[in-house]
């Protein structure tokens, strides 16, 4: 035993009674006082700055606003909804044993997540170009530049790109799950789509939770891109009024500061949702 | 002071209510064969998790190779280690798992010389040569390719076994390294044990093969409740308990055709 330690005997050391030394952390601290000098110096830039921020304020409930807020928030929901339908879709036909299913879903993906989203936004609202009617031939048609809207245009291009990732996200929790879970779900007699259902698909959330929030998040700004055909999202509206008035950086803060409340409520909703699927997983064994 | 390898001091730890150790006196001396027996929920396995730090322990304390593990006591203050010494003290021990453990994206090879290269920085080919001999030893010469899905539970462990010994520990800690096995796979297990046994090295095993507990340790420890309750050689403890419930245990097992 080492000799300093001698003075006392086995029996006096007790952990639970002697006193406890914290380790000093010196390079937490350090790392803490950077930290906090340099956002200081960044809200000090931004506070002394040349930004008006009562105007920001002015402008932060504004009705055209909060108008493209809702706009952003549905088509945000929507879009991924879509996305996560698709995209649960063309992973199960991924997986599936018929070769038709399983290459249609790669080549769905391989173009949708091949081609720029603006670019398929530019696409989608240009249809119209290529096919001037659209329809069911010989019950209903109408005019393509009367079906395919900004928000139609939209929901396609976003919702369609998104299913693309989403279902390699899918896909890859499918894949993290024991083999042996397979087999026990057919040897309980379920059918393929059933075990993917009920067995797979439930294991698979909790490893497609953390990327499908970021998707999610990343989807949420994507929507700023809709506003180039023309729909009215919280960007596009904050524009608008900044052209008018001139107060560029003042209102781009409106906006910063809605996305930034969004992306914050989407991350509370998704550690509960991960909370919920790492049930089972949580728990630390004892014995 | 005693040149005990472990020395275990009223070592206590509980999960929340639960008391899983409750006053642990444990001392293991160099070359020294323990069994530790008891029924599950009893604490063996969490001792032994305590004596390599997987656990920290709540009150008492305990020593590894003469060294308080945990912390480094100056006068009467604790300071916690590092992980980096904390890993140190943990090299002093192999530690062999009831569901093996294997690095499942490594042959079995790879799987033994992993920690010599990665954490001993051992050479690559020297690594090899003992991985090889270390294989060989647990009668598995011609497996070094495989990886461990492709090898029998009985295969896994005493793959586990080698790269556990690749580390070249003081001393072997083994919990429940059977119990996850089929009943004709523990006999080829149990006899790499065995032999590691006669080659002096020291060992804890936690385990239900009483067998192997009477034929092979110097010493068998029966614990429940997280305390222990009877200490003794094989022969005192097993033909001849003294507690009640130790005879209650046994008599359960043998009862269970173990």
């Amino acid at each position: 035993m080492d000799a300093r330690e001698l003075p006392l005997s086995r029996e006096e050391v007790d952990i639970a009674r002697l006193r406890h030394v914290r380790p000093r952390r010196y390079g937490r601290w350090a790392a803490v006082a950077i930290i906090l000098l340099l956002a200081g110096l960044l809200v000090n830039a931004f506070a002394t700055g040349r930004i008006d921020w009562s105007t920001t304020g002015e402008y932060l409930f504004w009705p055209t606003v909060l108008q493209g807020l809702l706009n952003t928030i549905w088509i945000s929901v929507a879009c991924m909804a879509i996305g996560l339908v698709i995209g649960v879709l063309c992973a199960v036909a991924h997986a599936s044993p018929n070769p038709v299913l399983r290459y249609a879903a790669i080549g769905y993906a391989w173009f949708f997540r091949g081609t720029p989203v603006i670019l398929q936004l530019l696409i989608w609202f240009n249809l119209a170009l290529v096919f001037p009617r659209l329809g069911i031939p010989g019950i209903w048609t109408g005019r393509t530049v009367d079906l395919i809207t900004p928000v139609v245009a939209t929901l396609l291009g976003l919702g369609l790109n998104q299913g693309a990732y989403t279902s390699e996200i899918v896909r890859a929790g499918m894949l993290s799950v024991d083999r042996g879970q397979r087999e026990a779900s057919k040897a309980i007699g379920m059918s393929h789509l059933m075990s993917l259902r009920r067995i797979i698909l439930p294991q698979a959330m909790r490893v497609v939770v953390p990327p499908l929030g970021n998707e999610f998040i990343a989807l949420i700004k994507f929507t700023s891109l809709a506003s180039v055909i023309g729909f009215s999202d919280v960007l596009r509206n904050v524009q608008d009024i900044y052209y008018v008035n001139a107060r560029v950086i003042e209102l781009l803060m409106v906006a910063a500061f809605w996305y930034l409340v969004l992306v914050s409520l989407l991350s509370v909703a998704q550690a509960a949702l991960e909370r919920r699927f790492g049930r089972g997983f949580n728990s630390v064994v004892q014995r | 002071m005693s040149g005990a390898l472990v020395s275990a001091v009223k070592v206590g730890k509980h999960f929340g209510q639960l008391k899983a150790l409750d006053d642990v006196t444990i001392d293991v001396d160099a070359g020294e064969v323990v069994c530790i027996i008891g029924p599950s929920g009893s604490g063996k396995t969490t001792f032994l998790r305590c004596i390599n730090q997987l656990e920290r322990i709540d009150s008492g304390a305990l020593w590894l190779n003469g060294e308080l593990t945990g912390y480094r006591r100056v006068g009467d203050a604790l300071h916690p280690l590092s992980e980096s010494e904390i890993a140190r003290q943990r090299r002093l021990t192999g530690m062999v798992f009831q569901r093996f453990n294997l690095f499942p994206h490594m042959t079995a090879l790879e799987n033994i010389t992993e920690g010599p290269v990665r954490v001993l920085k051992a050479g690559k080919a020297e690594a090899r040569e003992a991985a090889t001999a270390l294989l060989e030893r647990v009668g598995l010469a011609g497996k070094a390719g495989s990886y461990p899905a492709q090898l029998s539970g009985g295969q896994q462990q005493r793959v586990a076994i080698a790269r556990a010994l690749a580390m070249n520990p003081k001393l072997m800690l083994f919990d429940e390294p059977t119990s996850a096995l089929d009943a004709e796979l523990v006999g080829e297990v149990l006899s790499v044990m065995r032999d590691l046994a006669r080659s002096g090295m020291t060992m804890v095993v936690v385990t239900h093969e009483l067998g192997f507990a009477r034929d092979v340790s110097d010493r068998v420890i029966f614990m429940d409740h997280g305390r222990v309750v009877e200490t003794g050689t094989p022969s005192e403890l097993m033909r001849a308990p003294k507690e009640p419930r130790t005879r209650d245990f046994l008599r359960t097992v043998l009862a269970e055709g173990r």
